[in-house]
């Protein structure tokens, strides 16, 4: 199936007796598959409103991203979030649809000072589990009528409602960009390192700690991003240096090694001790990002790293899975509380239960 | 405006519940006079008062729990507040219910500077929470108008805004977890220290559903450091259609002030008579502030001024002093203040698509021409979140009932540009009927359905945001 427009979809989900299992361009192929017959969103698509003015782009949900981010460049724009193409990842050859961008909430190294995605998402028109037209938000960047079902929408992968039409809040794309890169840290040394920058007043915008080397980015006007990254070597140490950040937005280091892949989102205070006993539970490697928050970790299939998050606050996904692990859930279990009301709203959008089923226990 | 019949059946237990409280919350914190809950009869939009049954002033999340496992059980609708400072009535009881008050959950629990956050009590007030962490340099973001008095209970209730959002977002923008007591009086934790959520994301839900689906009584909101250096810089025009064209040449250009403020002459002349701004008296004036370095700031106002010179301002003066800052930002933040003065007024809050500003402006004044209304503009030109202020005379016969429709039009302007009813204010009871020129029934009955989830028994602020005829049957009789 292959609606071309959002009626044709509410007709499809309507009518269907059986479990849709939403398909944008395949290439975030997250944890377990589902089962279901395919749905595709890539015949709804296209750019349906673009203001650079207003700093604003609305498109249909399977609208490819590549299309999206050419336009915002031809008016020196961009998404705010700086979204991860992970088809090296996931081995997909596929086209990334902006509204698989939105299912899963895919924010890059940016998300620690410009937000998440679902921070930029400004509006959404979706389909729900009965085949009703719906939406909520809309086109300008501060909206409080009603309920934010916008921030509810986006990361729900696809289990509430079919995305068919998303507005976004952009942002120009800066003049110039610079690394300050430190080697030779540890991961502890590193993550102090990134919170002291993060804690500056020089409007970092990236921070990682990818294959032994500490990157810390800002952006910005030029005579601007000349100072700020001259104060951060003072502060830090390190040097300026040329750096391509989709090593760590897509983190193509793992990309062609073997093995499960974790994702865990912690206190950035919290990395270090989260790296260590993950490295010594069978972990193969770690990268931070998010000056420390957010850590990736590689695993021999089957190996379930969520136990090492203990007691330290915060959560793990299971991003890439293997048969091997088909035993492991790969959302973070909720407290029983807070799963009761996601079961209720799981009812209310979806009563039948079709939609991505089981993707989201 | 309407308020549900109050339930008469509620009002007769009234000592029974009053008991009830005392027997949980310590004497202080439980006001049933008549007198005394008249205090608490209305908000920041006082043309519309209800006393309430009785007020509660609970001082941690245990009590706020036992409260609302009693107001459960007896089946009395609870009207959480923050300072109190809504504009749109969020938090106006209705005389059967118990208005939970967060004025004592003041405290800071925890700072962290190295992770970059603060976990407060949600009574605590906006201004006092970058009160509390700016020895170290450090600043919460989100600045509404009334920072100085307005909760941040009722910040997250309504999602609110303030100047400096261009650049910073909203609260939702800036608050990374939540203590929320269900009305069941069940404590969740929603969210914390760390960056988004493991499954749905009801943090983004619960901020801005103005008090409808929890009582939120701790938060961890991000800090950030403090800026080397701001300076404003003061652009006069005399046609609101130029500022508006400027205000978005700015934006294309690529550089992103931290803050766009506009406002018109009536406004302009009444802050200024107010609190002496030193502002020029010109049709449409902007403030334009930049963040920085003073090289930084040099290298944004360079470019500023020159987009601005394009469109021949008759005024263009950058502040040359920290005092001349503040002075500015002085007159902006009185404006409400300074129009009062003036005036009785309502305040509009609908937000547009910044390339229809000039149209929408035009038809505002039409409209105050028709209605015989005056208007006076102030808002965030940046992302188009309009503030009208229509002027009437609260003692007039049938001035308020003109003022509204006159509002009504304007914000039904505002949707069909493309925009919204409300930008950060919240819907409450003062847009309520309107929603259903933004949202249709459908759109209106899913959010309903939200709330069936969180509030089986629709106690939690029951009578705001969505129409009365829409939420009816849900409502306990």
């Amino acid at each position: 199936m292959n609606p071309t427009t959002e009626s044709e979809l509410a007709e499809v989900i309507a009518s269907t007796k059986s479990p849709l299992r939403i398909i944008g361009g395949d290439t975030r192929r997250i944890g377990h598959p589902v089962d279901g017959a395919p749905l595709h969103t890539s015949g709804l698509s296209g750019i349906t409103l673009y203001e650079p003015g207003a700093l604003t782009l609305v498109a249909k949900a399977g609208t490819p991203l590549a299309e999206i981010e050419t336009a915002l460049a031809s008016e020196n724009q961009r998404l705010p979030f700086e979204p991860s193409d992970m088809r090296g990842l996931y081995g997909a050859t596929g086209q990334s649809t902006i509204g698989g961008v939105v299912a899963t909430n895919a924010s890059g190294p940016r998300r620690i000072q410009a937000g998440a995605c679902r921070d930029s998402v400004i509006g959404v028109r979706f389909v729900d589990g009965q085949g009703q037209i719906l939406k909520n938000g809309g086109r300008v960047m501060k909206n409080v009528t009603g309920y934010d079902l916008v921030k509810l929408m986006t990361g729900s992968f696809g289990t509430l409602g079919v995305l068919s039409e998303i507005s976004f809040k952009v942002l120009p794309a800066p003049e110039a960009s610079a690394t300050v890169m430190i080697e030779g840290q540890s991961s502890a040394e590193a993550i102090a390192s990134m919170s002291v920058a993060l804690g500056s007043p020089f409007d970092v915008n990236g921070a990682a700690h990818v294959v032994g080397k500490t990157v810390i980015r800002v952006e910005g006007l030029e005579g601007s991003v000349k100072y700020r990254a001259a104060e951060l070597v003072k502060k830090l140490g390190g040097s300026v240096v040329d750096f391509d950040w989709v090593t760590v937005r897509d983190l193509t280091d793992f990309a062609n090694r073997a093995g499960d892949i974790w994702r865990f989102s912690v206190k950035p205070s919290d990395g270090p001790k989260l790296g260590a006993a993950l490295c010594k539970t069978g972990a193969l490697d770690v990268q931070f990002d998010w000056g420390g928050g957010l850590v990736w970790a590689l695993a021999p299939e089957g190996s379930n790293l969520r136990t090492v998050l203990g007691d330290i606050g915060g959560n793990a996904t299971l991003v890439r899975a293997s048969e091997a692990s088909a035993n492991l859930s790969v959302f973070h279990p909720e407290p029983k509380a807070i799963e009761f009301l996601n079961a209720g709203l799981r009812a209310k959008f979806d009563p039948r239960n079709i939609l991505n089923t089981g993707r989201m226990g | 405006m309407d308020l549900p019949k109050p339930n008469s059946a509620i009002i007769a237990r009234k000592s029974q519940i009053v008991a009830r409280l005392q027997a949980v919350l310590p004497d202080a914190a439980v006001i049933y006079d008549a007198h005394e809950v008249k205090a608490y009869e209305c908000d920041g939009l006082s043309a519309y008062r209800c006393p309430p049954m009785i007020v509660v002033l609970p001082a941690s999340t245990e009590e706020v729990a036992a409260v609302l496992k009693i107001c459960h059980a007896e089946g009395v609708p609870v009207v959480p507040r923050g300072s109190g400072t809504s504009l749109a009535g969020g938090a106006l009881p209705t005389s059967d219910s118990v208005v939970l008050g967060a004025s004592k959950l003041s405290k800071v629990l925890e700072t962290n500077y190295a992770d970059r956050y603060i976990r407060v009590q949600s009574g605590r007030t906006n201004l006092s929470v970058t009160g509390a962490v700016e020895a170290n340099d450090f600043f919460y973001a989100p600045d509404p108008s009334s920072q100085l008095a307005c909760a941040i209970a009722g910040n997250i209730a309504m999602n609110s805004g303030g100047a400096h959002c261009l650049k910073y977002g909203v609260t939702t923008n800036n608050l990374l977890g939540v203590k929320m007591v269900t009305m069941e009086g069940e404590v969740l934790d929603i969210g914390g220290a760390h960056l988004d959520a493991a499954g749905y994301d009801l943090l983004g839900l619960i901020c801005g559903s103005e008090g409808q689906l929890g009582v939120v009584t701790e938060a961890t909101l991000r800090i950030l450091h403090k800026p080397e250096g701001a300076r404003p810089v003061l652009i006069g025009f005399n046609s609101n259609e130029v500022a508006g064209a400027c205000v978005s040449d700015i934006i294309k250009a690529g550089v992103l002030p931290v803050a766009i403020e506009f406002m018109d002459r009536p406004v302009i002349r009444a802050a200024e008579k107010f609190v002496n701004a030193g502002y020029p008296d010109v049709e449409a004036l902007l403030i334009v502030e930049v963040e920085g370095s003073e090289t930084e700031i040099a290298e944004q106002l360079a470019l500023i001024t020159d987009i601005a010179k394009r469109h021949n301002p008759v005024e263009l003066r950058e502040s040359q002093s920290a005092e001349e800052s503040a002075t500015i930002w002085k007159g902006r933040k009185a404006a409400f203040g300074a129009m009062g003065q003036i005036s009785d007024y309502m305040c509009l809050d609908g937000t547009i698509p910044v390339s229809q500003l000039p149209f929408v402006l035009g038809r505002i004044t039409e409209l105050s021409e028709e209605y015989g209304l005056a208007v006076g503009n102030v808002f965030h030109a940046g992302d188009g979140n309009m503030h009208p202020l229509i002027l009437y005379d609260a003692n007039k016969e049938g001035d308020l009932e003109t003022c509204e429709k006159m509002g009504a039009e304007i914000l039904k302007l505002c949707v069909e540009v493309g925009g919204c009813l409300t930008g950060e204010h919240g819907v409450g009871i003062e847009k309520r009927d309107l929603m259903t020129t933004q949202y249709t029934d459908a759109d209106i009955e899913i959010q309903l359905c939200v709330k069936d989830v969180f509030d089986p028994k629709w106690l939690l602020n029951p009578a705001k945001v969505f129409p009365l005829s829409a939420t009816d049957t849900r409502r306990a009789p």
